[in-house]
């Protein structure tokens, strides 16, 4: 049977650990998601205006429900496009 | 008496003084049917990304206010009969909403002029 050292990976293992993702709005507070704030929900959305999903944004379900409201006031009323600066 | 945020998009082509007098109109609608405006604070001009009645930027206004349920009926009635205005919301502001406005507009009065009405 191979000893444990012999065994050799294809691939490297794995080792460091993924900075475990947490809702940015428990940890600083914030209460009120203002979609008149184009610059705070843009982090929320990737480069062609699409909204990013929770597991990437790591909000909370209760948050980002209220970006995704947010977001779709802010596209209908500053009526720019998302690729436009705005 | 609930707290309330109108947010207007007047057509560019009226002057000055026009907008002056439109958004006095409004003030006094919301006034005379016993809401209350904290806090009035025009954004100006504004491009838009498609051409709303074939204009392509618009004077945004945004208007907070507490009133009473029933006013936003009248208010509605009034902005779809004016023409100048391009487009209107209304949303409701809950407590945290009118505690981030206070304390937005608390550092925003350094530099800007507020109308307190």
């Amino acid at each position: 049977m191979a000893v444990k050292q012999e065994i050799k990976y294809l691939t490297a293992v794995k080792t460091e650990k993924r900075q475990k993702k947490y809702c940015r709005f428990k940890k600083l507070g914030i209460k009120y998601v203002d979609y008149k704030d184009a610059e705070f929900l843009k982090k929320f959305l990737n480069d062609q205006g699409k909204m990013l999903p929770r597991r990437i944004t790591g909000n909370s379900l209760k948050f980002q429900r209220k970006v995704a409201e947010a977001i779709k006031k802010l596209v209908k009323w500053r009526c720019c496009l998302m690729l436009l600066t705005f | 008496m609930s707290n309330y945020e109108l947010m207007v998009i007047y057509t560019p082509v009226l002057s000055e003084e026009d907008a002056k007098s439109i958004q006095k109109k409004f003030a006094d609608v919301i006034s005379d049917n016993g809401g209350q405006i904290v806090h009035e604070n025009p954004w100006g001009l504004k491009s838009l990304a498609y051409p709303i009645q074939k204009k392509t930027t618009g004077l945004y206004v945004v208007v907070e206010f507490t009133a009473p349920s029933d006013l936003n009926e009248k208010l509605k009635i009034q902005l779809n009969r004016d023409e100048n205005v391009l487009r209107y919301m209304v949303t409701k502001l809950d407590k945290h909403a009118v505690a981030y406005n206070a304390r937005k507009r608390g550092s925003l009065n350094a530099e800007s002029k507020t109308v307190e009405a």
